[in-house]
């Protein structure tokens, strides 16, 4: 099927990134960029520095080198305020919800930056901020709609399995409309078809909603099968980076993933 | 009812709607549940969408004696699509919507479908994947526009499209739909519903618009069901019992059909609505009760004893109390405070809190299942009927419910049992043909215009139609009784701790039977009286398992002989299996329907043995694991000859 998806400019360029933890060199000159509408997906072994690589983009941390340039404009650093208005959702490794609330409650709370009217008035559930309200639950019934968890809507989220936890998830992140979202693990710890339900929902968001999405996998298959562009981290450096073609046929990738013999 | 003289301008169905539209405009016709809310459609609302969705086909040409292919979920927008098609003289064949691409294309190609309506695109891919094979196909029609934005073949066009071209043409030729419609007449085929086809290929049955309305107006006026009732349509349009209650019978009645908003969402989704009309087949009212105990024996202490307290006083007097019987003050006093307290509460948890009437059928259901929800409340009842019939022969009439029974005749049906046992029907809501297949309507439908269900059968005293077994199945002992092996099975799977039963007698002068134990049961009851086994071969064997299970086998016979009609089936001699019946050896269907035959023949020395005077025989079995490999079992089975009772004593001894 031919996509009408056009992948367009580089929206966030990731120039000469390091990043310490005391000692501990967690990324080490690393540069890359994401272009607009496309599914980038980051690679490596354990520790390779995937998940910091991520917590950078969003501001969770700082590094000590290098700049990221979001959409033109220069930053020294991200801080997580700047990186929400800036369109920028996340998901977690280890799921992060709310678990004693339902469903719709925790995709609610993604709504919240959205959110205009006062605390108080809100509180009060009064004018405005009830028109509001509705409204907010129209879109995050889209949401529940787009990702077919109709069924589970009342259910508080401690009592669902993982993989519906992961829909949640990824439902509370586009629940901010982001343009740009970050991925990390969505499919850890699923069976086959919860994989591929995810691997649909992916592609759907990424298609209908013209979102960009950075994504970190363990599962090859997948992200061999659905991104555009993938790049390879080992021990906190950039090893490879290209189309899932060029990256499959490179040496040292294959030699990171497989142990090389000294 | 006297025979009226036909109502031409009622005759079909898109009439029909346009009479609610006009009689009740501002009323309910249908509900959908859409971003968490439920949309309601008024009968004028429905009908001018019809109108829209007809004038678009006839102007993408869609012809008079066309067939329109009808695939998705309940959806109003499908429904609607069948009047379009009616409305144009043509005939719809809606398709079992989680049937894979390679299944759908016999249909396709049988009915000659030019024209088919999807759901989405999960539906759109598979006919895609089909249309080299359909050549005829030339025209796809989707509800649910997501994920189809790249597809770009010219053929393939959104409802709303077809809506839009359709509203243009009715507002340009104003008179062109009502003539359409006008030449509709009633012996028209009205809906075009292949049956399952477990045998050979798929058939489509062609119901005239004379026959459903038929049977909508025999159900309709048999339960008294008018504009204010409601039922939720979740279940797959191509079958027989969907079109009959949501179409049907809600276009003859005018009620309110409601459209889940998932398959998964329909438990809640019937919570909200509240249905006063209901269909489940067995399966499902039984999932539902083991629901419920779970969550019972989750419940506190409290709750948990009033639960068990007052369902035992249910047991003892809710289903006399529905039925109307006369039953003692006290008792009376303790169920309409078991009513106040738990049935209540309990009917609205299921959703059936404004439930009227409810209806199973399609399999044998258990007594205690059956009892349970009559003795709630909930006024359950068995109905009985084939596609070929509209689903509709015979019911169970208020307050004469038989639990293995399925009712006396629907008024305007006749029944008759012919020589062999077979249930014949004649009546007004037969079949016309099947689609193409002169040879094959000519086979079930005799000279006499009587149309052979293929069931076995016969009256009780009262005059109610009890269905034992497929006529095919139904053999004959030693002594000319008949001999239903279905039943016999049926009657001891419905004991918990019985998996699997098979029975033999064909020929012989007894019943003699195989029992199959259901291990997670028996095991749990084992462990309860310490009994130690080793594993299934072991615990099947022990002494006391053969008595609990001869005990169950006791209590069937003692069932059978109060029935002089199958008193002679009761099992003399029984012996447990040593392994489980299983579909990977073969002795199973894929849908867990036990092959007779095949295991009279593997194991024909057990067989032999229950058939002479041994008390235990040595068998070895081969048998395939999961992954392939074979093994052997190899067991000494002990015989046992269980009690049987002469048919009139039956009374006193049960």
């Amino acid at each position: 099927m031919a996509t009408a998806r056009q992948i367009g400019e580089v929206i966030i360029d990731l120039r000469n990134i390091s990043l310490r933890f005391g000692g501990v060199k967690a990324l080490t000159d690393i540069s890359f960029d994401v272009r607009e509408h496309e599914i980038r997906a980051i690679i490596g072994p354990n520790g390779a520095g995937k998940s910091s690589m991520l917590n950078v983009i969003n501001g969770v941390y700082r590094p000590q080198e290098g700049e990221i340039v979001l959409r033109g404009r220069h930053h020294r650093d991200m801080n997580t305020h700047a990186a929400a208005r800036a369109g920028i959702a996340r998901t977690f490794q280890n799921i992060a919800l709310f678990r004693g609330m339902t469903v719709l409650d925790n995709i609610m709370t993604g709504r919240n930056l959205k959110m205009k009217s006062s605390f108080l008035l809100q509180a009060l559930y009064w004018g405005p901020a009830q028109r509001e309200e509705l409204a907010h639950r129209r879109k995050v019934e889209e949401i529940i709609d787009f990702l077919e968890i109709e069924h589970i809507r009342k259910t508080p989220v401690g009592r669902l399995p993982y993989g519906l936890q992961k829909r949640v998830e990824l439902g509370r992140a586009l629940a901010a409309e982001p343009s740009i979202l970050l991925l990390d693990e969505p499919m850890a710890g699923m069976n086959v078809e919860e994989k591929q339900d995810m691997c649909r929902f992916i592609l759907d968001v990424n298609d209908q909603l013209g979102t960009t999405i950075v994504l970190i996998e363990h599962d090859m298959g997948v992200v061999m099968d659905i991104s555009d562009r993938v790049v390879v981290l080992d021990y906190g450096r950039t090893i490879a980076d290209g189309t899932p073609d060029e990256v499959r046929g490179n040496q040292d990738v294959i030699d990171a993933y497989l142990g090389v013999a000294h | 009812m006297p025979d009226t003289p036909r109502q031409p301008p009622l005759a079909t169905f898109p009439r029909l709607l346009l009479q609610h539209a006009k009689v009740r405009p501002h009323h309910p016709a249908i509900r959908e549940k859409d971003l968490g809310i439920w949309q309601t459609w008024s009968w004028s609302q429905a009908a001018e969408e019809v109108r829209a969705l007809a004038a678009g086909l006839a102007e993408m040409g869609f012809r008079r004696g066309d067939n329109l292919a009808i695939i998705g979920d309940n959806r109003p927008r499908l429904y609607w699509a069948m009047f379009a098609a009616q409305c144009l003289g043509g005939v719809p064949v809606p398709m079992y919507q989680d049937a894979i691409a390679a299944e759908m294309v016999f249909v396709l190609q049988d009915a000659g479908i030019r024209f088919a309506i999807a759901e989405d695109q999960e539906q759109v891919d598979k006919l895609l994947e089909n249309k080299a094979q359909c050549p005829e196909l030339t025209h796809i029609l989707y509800d649910d526009p997501r994920g189809l934005r790249h597809y770009d073949q010219p053929f393939l066009r959104s409802l709303d499209e077809a809506q839009e071209a359709g509203r243009a043409r009715n507002r340009d030729e104003p008179g062109f739909l009502d003539g359409e419609i006008d030449k509709g007449r009633a012996d028209d085929i009205a809906v075009m519903l292949y049956t399952s086809g477990t045998t050979g290929k798929p058939k489509g049955v062609c119901l005239t618009h004379d026959a459903f309305i038929a049977a909508a107006r025999s159900g309709c006026e048999f339960d008294r069901l008018g504009p204010g009732d409601s039922i939720l349509s979740y279940l797959p349009m191509a079958w027989v019992g969907d079109h009959l209650f949501s179409f049907a019978q809600a276009t003859y009645a005018g009620f309110t059909i409601n459209c889940p908003e998932s398959g998964d969402t329909v438990m809640t989704d019937m919570r909200e609505i509240g249905p006063t009309y209901y269909f489940a087949p067995p399966r499902v009212f039984e999932n539902l009760l083991t629901q419920v105990m779970i969550r019972m024996e989750d419940a506190g202490a409290l709750k948990r004893r009033m639960f068990h307290y007052f369902m035992e006083v249910a047991r003892r007097c809710g289903a006399e109390i529905l039925d109307g019987k006369p039953v003692g003050g006290l008792a009376r006093l303790r169920y309409a405070l078991g009513n106040l307290l738990v049935y209540g509460p309990l009917r609205n948890v299921l959703g059936m809190s404004r439930i009227r009437v409810a209806y199973t059928a399609g399999a044998a259901i258990g007594p205690d299942l059956f009892r349970f929800y009559r003795s709630i409340g909930v006024n359950l009842k068995q109905l009985y009927g084939s596609t070929e019939t509209c689903a509709t022969v015979c019911l169970q009439p208020d307050g004469q419910i038989k639990l293995d029974t399925v009712g006396p005749p629907l008024p305007g049906i006749e029944v008759r049992i012919d020589g062999s046992g077979e249930v014949l029907v004649r009546g007004p809501v037969m079949l016309k043909e099947y689609y193409k297949r002169p040879d094959a309507t000519a086979e079930v439908i005799d000279a006499e215009g009587f149309f052979h269900t293929g069931d076995a059968g016969y009256f009780d005293e009262d005059g109610h139609l009890k269905i034992i077994d497929r006529a095919k199945d139904v053999g004959k002992l030693a002594n000319g009784a008949m001999f239903a092996p279905n039943y016999i099975e049926n009657k001891l799977k419905f004991f918990p701790h019985v998996k699997e039963a098979v029975c033999f007698g064909h020929d012989r002068d007894q019943v003699c039977a195989f029992i199959n134990i259901d291990m997670d049961a028996v095991g749990n009851w084992a462990e309860r009286r310490n009994i130690t086994y080793s594993g299934y071969t072991d615990l099947a064997q022990k002494a006391e398992v053969y008595e609990l299970i001869r005990d169950c086998v006791e209590q069937s016979n003692a069932e059978l002989a109060r029935d002089p009609m199958i008193a002679d089936s009761q099992v003399h001699r029984f012996l447990v299996l040593h392994k489980e019946l299983d579909p990977d050896d073969d002795e199973l269907t894929r849908t867990r329907k036990v092959r007779r035959g095949f295991i009279a023949q593997k194991y024909a020395v057990l067989v032999d043995a229950l058939y002479s005077e041994k008390t235990s025989q040595f068998i070895e079995t081969e048998v395939k694991f999961e992954d392939g490999r074979k093994g052997k079992v190899a067991a000494e089975l002990r015989i046992l000859a269980a009690r049987t009772f002469p048919a009139a004593a039956a009374q006193q001894a049960a």
